[in-house]
């Protein structure tokens, strides 16, 4: 197994993910099958192969700075609209520090 | 339903033969009847269709221009979002969502005159390719009823297939506009990365993810994607290169056009796929195309490859999604963290968390180079199987899946299976490059198979005109 049990918890725990004992073992089994799957990529060797972060094309020069002037914004009410649970215009959430 | 295209929809307002809002109500009727059947939509928006459908009868009235989509019942992908308009992204967590604003495709399609009639149903987050990743259930192949319609854009497809929509907006992000197109039996268009400003598409993976168009046509299609191509302020990424007139390129001359076809991706494919996709390279070559044989050496990488980076991207992208902003929140959570966690665990269906896990895997401490970097090192080299193509060839035509339509339930259990069927649609998605589905005709059972068109970056002038040629010479 490339993945451990306790592995996928800390796994879950990093991506804030609450998942259930019959959960985790599901997922340890999948993750093991995808990551042998994914170990196709080490028969090649990529030394001195860039990393490609975006789609790459040839482009003229182009005006990315736009003119400095004022828009409307969302405004407070629309923004705050599908929070689950808000107050004065604000999100509120479970207290962050125990005093 | 007469099955309507844009300029017949255009002629028949114009000549009174019927008003922009009698056709809104008719789709949507339309829709609401198959509904039971295919499932197909999540949400009807009749209020929102018939205000854009009474502007487009005034100014046709009043003897202006309705626009380019003038009266056009399209269905929108609700990964898109629509103000005023619940855009759930066939998730349990946004199942109340209401959008603040309109993505920049859905303003500029309805300032162009088209009608908005509801949103479709997606796997979850626009992650599956068969669409029975959706919390609110599987969509159902209108050619077909007990197999599925593709994914992730599965809803987009069958709205168009069954003949509620003219047109319908789907994204791609591995193959979710072309693999569901193909299955149906419609066009769906991908175009080239940064063509259409993803403003207002719910981002899964930012640097795969597109906005494209599905229509019963190739010149529908290419009429929807010229209405919303081109630079938008509101997304960086999206491209400043002028947006040509792709109807015009419509002139069924392919002939002296040299075509590749990748020796890779027929490689034990003895199948009538196969074969229905030969016969279309056999049609292009009778319209005086110059059809050679290619080599695309990093193909077998590419789902690797794309599971990490897509992953990895989705596991950043969806950590938004935490009960502080988005509707949901768990209401047994007393603390914050337990907020988060529970909130995400109670609301992503299994493929989302096992994308998420897989992404933050791949990212977390020590395996960052092993995996994310050395994927996006690949991802270099599928790009550049494609540049040296481009070299030689002016197109690059290919399946856009293995094999048509399965059943439902058929492949659900198998995530690695249901991975690798997406291998025709994924280097073109890696690479950026513009590519689409277009039928090439049917099994013997009678379900559809498509033909995939991939050309240069912002060339989708001759991926249409090839398209387009080739539809004119099958029908």
């Amino acid at each position: 197994m490339k993945l451990s049990e306790p592995e996928v918890r800390r796994v879950a725990e990093l991506a804030n993910l609450a998942l259930g004992d019959d959960e985790i073992g599901r997922m340890a089994h999948d993750l093991d099958e995808i990551l042998t799957y994914i170990d196709k990529l080490n028969e090649l060797d990529t030394t001195g192969i860039e990393p490609m972060a975006q789609v790459l094309y040839d482009a003229g020069e182009t005006a990315t700075l736009r003119e400095d002037r004022e828009r409307a914004t969302l405004g407070n009410a629309a923004a705050v609209a599908n929070a689950p649970l808000a107050g004065s215009g604000y999100f509120k959430v479970p207290k962050v520090f125990e005093r | 339903m007469t099955l309507y295209s844009i300029d017949s929809i255009r002629a028949g307002l114009l000549a009174k033969q019927f008003t922009a809002a009698q056709l809104a109500i008719e789709a949507i009727a339309h829709g609401e009847a198959h509904n039971a059947k295919t499932n197909a939509f999540l949400t009807f928006s009749p209020e929102r269709a018939l205000a854009a459908a009474l502007e487009v009868d005034k100014r046709i009235a009043m003897g202006e221009d309705p626009g380019a989509l003038a009266g056009v019942p399209i269905a929108i992908k609700d990964v898109i979002v629509t103000k005023g308009l619940r855009t759930t992204c066939g998730s349990r967590l946004l199942e109340k969502y209401v959008p603040p604003y309109d993505a920049t495709a859905i303003t500029r399609i309805e300032a162009a005159g088209g009608v908005i009639i509801g949103k479709t149903n997606c796997d979850e987050f626009a992650m599956g390719s068969s669409n029975e990743n959706s919390a609110f259930g599987p969509v159902r192949n209108p050619v077909a009823l007990d197999r599925v319609p593709g994914g992730s854009s599965g809803g987009s497809a069958a709205a168009v297939a069954q003949g509620t929509a003219v047109l319908a907006l789907g994204s791609d992000t591995g193959g979710s506009i072309r693999q569901p197109a193909s299955f149906c039996g419609v066009t769906g268009v991908t175009p080239t990365y940064g063509r259409v400003s993803r403003y207002g598409l719910t981002a899964f993976a930012s640097s795969l993810d597109h906005i494209g168009p599905f229509a019963r046509s190739v010149a529908d299609a290419a009429k929807l994607l010229g209405v919303i191509a081109g630079r938008d302020e509101m997304d960086a990424t999206s491209a400043f290169a002028p947006v040509p007139d792709y109807g015009a390129a419509l002139d069924g001359n392919v002939r002296g056009l040299k075509i590749g076809v990748p020796k890779e991706y027929f490689d034990g494919l003895e199948s009538e796929t196969g074969d229905l996709v030969m016969r279309a390279v056999e049609v292009l070559k009778e319209l005086g195309c110059e059809v050679r044989e290619i080599q695309m050496p990093h193909t077998p990488y590419a789902i690797a490859t794309y599971y990490i980076i897509a992953t990895a991207e989705a596991s950043s992208n969806l950590a938004r999604y935490d009960g502080v902003r988005y509707t949901s929140r768990a209401a047994a959570a007393g603390t914050l963290t337990d907020m988060y966690r529970v909130t995400r665990g109670e609301g992503f269906g299994a493929e989302c968390k096992r994308r998420i896990m897989l992404g933050t895997y791949v990212l977390s401490a020590g395996y960052y180079d092993a995996y994310y970097l050395k994927a996006q090192r690949v991802r270099s080299l599928v790009a550049r199987d494609y540049t040296l193509a481009f070299e030689e060839v002016d197109a690059i035509v290919a399946p856009v899946s293995p094999f048509p339509a399965f059943k439902l339930g058929e492949k659900v259990d198998d995530p690695v299976a249901m991975y690798l069927s997406d291998i025709f649609t994924i280097t073109g998605s890696l690479a950026g490059v513009p590519c689409m589905s277009v039928p090439c005709g049917s099994t013997r059972e009678g379900l559809p198979v498509g033909l995939q068109i991939l050309t240069r970056h912002f060339d989708e002038v001759t991926m249409f005109r090839v398209a387009d040629a080739y539809e004119k010479a099958s029908n």
